[in-house]
């Protein structure tokens, strides 16, 4: 997992090694300032030699410069690296998800996309900083120092080591200890958004039932349990500072101790002891630093594991080896397929579809939710695979085309349509990059939308907004209708893409279809009967089999379930435009 | 620091508020142990002075030197440290305890102000940033007052020890340090600036490049459908890359600033060590070579705690923001409510009502008039609106003139274009808004008078888009009426026609969704929400688009479900599809604001007006 994410280090592998490169120029520097330090007292103030305390001074702010140096640019190294590493994963990330599938897609939900591609890649970095800045700097501190203390006095560093591994390891106990309660806190943190969120969204019904005051205990409750568990993880993470204290307070009592009588003995000198000080207090910060790295490594690999789940997705569609580029026309052959969502068989959400359809017929798909309707379509262009039997279009298999040359044949326009932020044009031009606004304007007019488009102050530079939200839900389909008629398709299928279109209008559109594209075969998805009256070919699907095919009338002869629809809607009276 | 100038003391001031009105005692402590943990900090640092100057230099060329002196002060100098490391693991319990307390209280004082807002409020702020108010602020508060707040006391009392210290030792050499502590701070200054803007940047960025993954990843199907993988990837490369730069820059400087503080400490070491060597051989003001030992390692003290609190800086300013933000929302002005009239349980004894404690299945009014005196008027649902005029901004009239009334048991249908005003008359009605100019009578009685939650628990809503809460189904139907039994909640699910479905669900009524609805199908959530609505029971229903996202195969069951709820109730409804509104008693088509035309089915049909072209396909209703 690790290893594949650090592939994506790429060019930025000359920062990451030289950041520690630098940072341990640093720590050899930052290692001789307090040795330097001891022969200043000794040397200079110790003998009263102003001299010598000049000569040691300046050797001093040399190696400080030296240092601050090497430091700066470890530090930028650092900086470098890390957001590059980020921004590549981020790329990787979202390169990787372009090629998902349908199927792939289904399988993350949005937010959690979302949150990986942010939250968890700037865990991984901050991470990734710190273990190429500190987790080398610590150890190396860590060992200079000892190194020097030995060599200062071997006897007085025999304490260090028996105190760091003492801290080290308490530090780690605890860490280990309350990072599952922090885990847990984090879970109920989303616990209390969900309440939050639901609130917030379900206002009116908050305030219409009266239930104010039920929310705000549902919300306490989860409220304190976070205070609870948190303070309790708290309490443990408390122990740190004191432990921590407690080793320098003995170190210090212990050298002082064993210091007087080394320096009574003359075995040691006043500032060999301040210098064993300063290695004391480098040697136990390291190990401090040492056990939050060692925390953060651990919340970052969780992070670190969902990055991966995301790059190690395997796009269940891929091209074939030699790819058709050319599909001949627009006819459609199901041949006995049968799919399951989850590639299953025994959960099959469309059972042995056999359905011919001609290049250029109009058909229309009537049934009630959950019938399979967009399901079937959705194989056309193959957003998904079928789990069993073939799906032949120009007489060849959808899986022998290249799956672009495939998806521009055939245009579909999704039930959940989206239109993205940025104007009318650039919308559109999703169909056809090079259209040029003749084009525009003639989909425009089939489509029944340059009415609308020419009334808006700004035209067909009419900035849309985010999720199409400042224009009307009939306004919208229409110019996702649009769109997909940009592509010039040899099939278009339109999913319930009219259905907050008046009756009207929509017979326009089909009126439009008709005489301006009577190459191409139309699939027409709808709740309305009316919407599918008058196509060549009716399919009524129930419980994802095909039921009946035939025309209007046909239908109503011998199909309950279309009858049943019909009357249904002709009960209402509303749409029979009688 | 410097730059408090950035830091806004009120909100500052504000957030210590909240900690001593809960946690004075717990606090003072806090500061008390701080105070004893940091002495030991000092302690250390003196103890070092008389370590050498007292006791090993005496003992330097003695034959027989005794330790015994040394051995004594060791002793006391182990107490104060066990005080010290005592100290600090209280303060540091202490202070968890402290911080996340105030963390709740601000978080519940927050929901709980939230809940008494108007409509308005969460009309006019995006869920995403009312969301953010709970995570992103919430949690930036949390980081500064459980380690800032702690870390701030310790090393602003570490630092005035020291700073006693130091003078006590020598005055030349602490006139020296603070000269350079103007230096350190002006460079670590200099620094956060810089990195703090970078980081404001890189905030920016994320947002961006956040906002598009959002918008694209949403409408990835899309994306997929027009083959536009190669366009998607490189925009986003743009923003990628625009946030890699910020994010450069913004940790270059903050990368910086730790060893630029520990070389300029390392400065002012050597400084002091030539200075003091200086003025030692010289003899000026009597510097011992202990001395010079102690002050250095007390100058170690004392810039440490300063280059950390440069690093909180940037934390400090971020989380005053955030806190910034709450406070907002909790200084929010409340949903007004000057009602006096309030819904009581009665019943009819000799032709007159009588408030009774418990459930008869009859409401009344209960209405005090300023002279004393109690009049009872019975719950009927009869609502009648006068020349309404209402405005969402205070400038552009939405309603003109609004006129209707609706009979106990009436059903009322408003039709009309998206932005007509369907809408905002039912908003009305509950009150979510006041209306501008006008009356709204509710059973005679004028609804500014009637206590708004009363008001509210008299009218059903059924909206078009279901919210459902994370529990199980009974859970769910109940939410209403909370106390209901589990024969009430079946009975309301019959009603709705929804209780054969639930029982064919794994753990039937004890089934666990989420807010979403989960795995349950549109139809479905919505018949849930109309078994939810008819628990309560109440006389006025208001029906939004209620079944406009569903079938038309669903609907027919939908609504016979509505049908059932709507019977002897007084109705409005207001419906996408025709065929719902058909059967009014009055059917209000509405344009612009104004009520347009206004009859039943038929007389509408007859008028061959706007209703008529509506009702034949003629005219688009979005």
């Amino acid at each position: 997992m690790i290893k594949k994410l650090l592939k994506s280090i790429r060019e930025y592998k000359k920062d990451t090694f030289l950041a520690p490169f630098f940072m341990i120029l640093e720590v050899l520097m930052e290692v001789f300032i307090p040795l330097l330090l001891a022969r200043l007292i000794d040397e200079g103030i110790n003998k009263q030699d102003m001299f010598a305390i000049i000569k040691v001074g300046v050797e001093l702010i040399f190696i400080a410069f030296l240092a601050l140096t090497f430091g700066r640019l470890s530090g930028k190294f650092a900086a470098k690296a890390s957001s590059g590493f980020a921004k590549n994963l981020r790329k990787d990330m979202y390169t990787k998800i372009q090629d998902y599938s349908f199927y792939n897609i289904d399988r993350f939900s949005t937010s959690s996309i979302v949150t990986r591609l942010t939250t968890d890649v700037i865990n991984v970095q901050q991470a990734y900083m710190m273990i190429i800045r500190i987790a080398v700097r610590s150890p190396l501190t860590l060992i200079f120092a000892f190194f020097m203390a030995f060599f200062i006095n071997h006897k007085i560093a025999i304490i260090f080591m028996v105190a760091a591994p003492i801290l080290l390891t308490s530090l780690i106990i605890i860490s280990r200890v309350a990072h599952p309660i922090f885990r847990r806190v984090f879970n109920t943190y989303d616990k209390l958004n969900t309440v939050v969120q639901e609130n917030v969204r379900g206002v009116r019904i908050v305030k219409s039932f009266v239930t104010e005051e039920k929310e705000i205990k549902k919300f306490n409750n989860v409220s304190n349990s976070i205070y609870k568990d948190f303070t309790k993880a708290e309490a443990i993470l408390a122990l740190n500072n004191p432990i921590m204290q407690m080793t320098v307070y003995t170190c210090l009592t212990l050298i002082a101790w064993f210091g007087s009588h080394f320096i009574v003995l003359n075995t040691l000198t006043v500032g060999e002891f301040t210098s064993l000080i300063s290695y004391t207090m480098q040697i136990l910060m390291s190990l401090m630093m040492l056990s939050m790295i060692f925390v953060m490594i651990t919340l970052a690999l969780e992070s670190a594991k969902r990055i991966a789940e995301i790059l190690d997705e395997i796009p269940d569609l891929q091209n074939p080896e030699n790819p058709i580029f050319e599909v001949k026309d627009g006819s459609i052959e199901f041949n006995n397929v049968s799919f399951s969502y989850f590639k299953d068989v025994n959960k099959l959400a469309l059972k042995n579809i056999n359905l011919k359809i001609n290049s250029g017929e109009t058909v229309g798909i009537i049934g009630g939710t959950g019938s399979a309707k967009t399901t079937m379509v959705q194989l056309i262009p193959r957003l998904y695979d079928v789990t069993e039997g073939n799906l032949k279009i120009g007489n060849i298999d959808v899986r022998n085309y290249d799956i672009r040359t495939l998806r521009n044949a055939v245009s579909m326009v999704l039930q959940k349509n989206e239109l993205f932020s940025g104007t009318i044009k650039e919308n559109l031009r999703w169909g056809n990059e090079k259209a040029t606004d003749e084009e525009l304007i003639k989909v425009c007019k089939y489509a029944q939308a340059d009415e609308f488009i020419s009334k808006f102050p700004e035209g067909y530079d009419t900035y849309i907004e985010q999720g199409g939200t400042n224009v009307s839900g009939g306004q919208k389909q229409r110019l996702c209708i649009a769109r997909a008629l940009l592509k010039k398709p040899k099939i278009l299928i339109l999913d319930d893409s009219t259905s907050a279109v008046d009756t009207k209008t929509e017979s326009l559109i089909r009126k439009a279809f008709s005489e301006e594209l009577p190459e191409t075969t139309k699939i027409i998805i709808a709740q309305r009967i009316s919407s599918v009256q008058e196509c060549d070919k009716i399919i009524v699907l129930d419980n994802g089999s095909i039921t009946g095919v035939g025309t209007h009338e046909e239908l109503l002869r011998t199909n309950e379930i279309y009858k049943d629809v019909y009357e249904s809607q002709m009960k209402g009276g509303d749409e029979s435009g009688k | 620091m410097e730059n408090s100038r950035k830091i806004d003391p009120k909100t500052l001031k504000r957030i210590f508020g909240y900690i001593l009105k809960n946690y004075k005692i717990q606090f003072i402590l806090v500061i008390f142990c701080v105070l004893f943990s940091s002495s030991g900090t000092v302690a250390s640092s003196l103890f070092l002075q008389n370590l050498i100057d007292d006791y090993v230099m005496p003992m330097l060329g003695q034959t027989n030197p005794s330790f015994a002196p040394l051995l004594r002060a060791l002793g006391f100098m182990v107490c104060i440290f066990a005080v010290a490391v005592i100290s600090a693991y209280i303060y540091n319990r202490l202070m968890s305890k402290i911080g996340q307390g105030t963390l709740r209280d601000i978080r519940n004082e927050m929901f709980e102000k939230m809940q008494y807002l108007p409509i308005k409020y969460f009309d006019t702020h995006s869920h995403g940033d009312i969301m953010s108010h709970y995570t992103n602020d919430i949690d930036t508060l949390r980081e500064m007052i459980s380690r800032g707040v702690p870390q701030m006391v310790s090393l602003s009392l570490t630092l005035i020890l020291t700073f006693l210290a130091m003078i006590k030792t020598s005055i030349h050499l602490t006139i020296l340090v603070v000269f350079l502590l103007f230096i350190i701070i002006n460079v670590s200054k200099s620094i956060t600036r810089k990195s703090g803007k970078y980081f404001v940047k890189q905030q920016e960025s994320i947002a961006k490049v956040n906002g598009y993954v959002e918008e694209m990843i949403n409408g990835q199907k899309v994306v997929k459908v027009f083959c536009r993988e190669d366009e998607s990837i490189e925009a986003f490369n743009r923003l990628n890359d625009e946030l890699c730069n910020d994010s450069t820059e913004a940790n270059k400087y903050a990368n910086i600033l730790m060893p630029t503080l520990a070389n300029l400490g390392n400065l002012q070491y050597v400084l002091i060590g030539i200075v003091g060597g200086f003025l030692a051989i010289n003899g000026v003001g009597g510097l011992t070579i202990g001395a010079i030992v102690s002050f250095l390692n007390l100058s170690k003290s004392f810039s440490m705690p300063i280059s950390q609190i440069s690093q909180q800086v940037n934390l400090i300013i971020m989380a005053l923001a955030g806190a910034k933000r709450i406070f907002t929302l909790i200084d929010e002005k409340e949903e007004e409510d000057n009602g006096y009239v309030t819904l009581v349980n009665a019943e009819i004894k000799d032709g007159k009502i009588v408030e009774t404690d418990h459930y008869t299945g009859k409401w009344a009014w209960k209405h005090p008039h300023s002279d004393g005196s109690l009049e009872y008027v019975e719950l009927k649902g009869h609502i009648e609106l006068s020349n309404v005029d209402f405005s969402y901004d205070g400038k552009k009239t939405v309603l003109h003139d609004i006129s209707l009334y609706a009979k106990p048991g009436q059903k009322i249908a408003f039709v009309g274009a998206t932005g007509a005003g369907k809408t905002t008359i039912t908003n009305l009605i509950n009150r979510f808004y006041d209306i501008e100019d006008g009356k709204i009578r509710y059973d005679g009685i004028n609804i500014n008078k009637i206590k708004k939650d009363d008001l509210r628990k008299s009218l059903g809503m059924v909206l078009q888009d279901v919210n459902l809460f994370t529990g199980s189904i009974k859970e769910n139907i109940k939410y209403g009426k909370p106390d209901a039994t589990d024969e009430e909640v079946i009975e309301a699910a019959k009603l709705a026609n929804v209780h054969n479905f639930i029982m064919m669900l794994p753990d039937e009524y004890n089934t666990q969704i989420d807010g979403n609805g989960g795995s349950l199908s549109q139809g479905q959530k919505q018949l849930l929400s109309i078994a939810r609505a008819a628990l309560n029971n109440p006389p006025v229903m208001i029906l939004d688009e209620a079944t406009s996202s569903i079938d038309t195969r669903t609907e027919r069951i939908v609504q016979e479900g509505m049908d059932k709820l709507m019977e002897g109730r007084t109705v409005f409804v207001i419906a996408h599809r025709l065929s719902t509104v058909r059967n009014s008693k009055a059917i209000m088509v509405l344009e612009n604001g104004r009520i347009i035309e206004r009859g039943d089915h038929e007389a509408l049909i007859a008028q061959k007006g706007q209703y008529y072209q509506l009702y034949t396909g003629n005219f688009e209703l979005e």
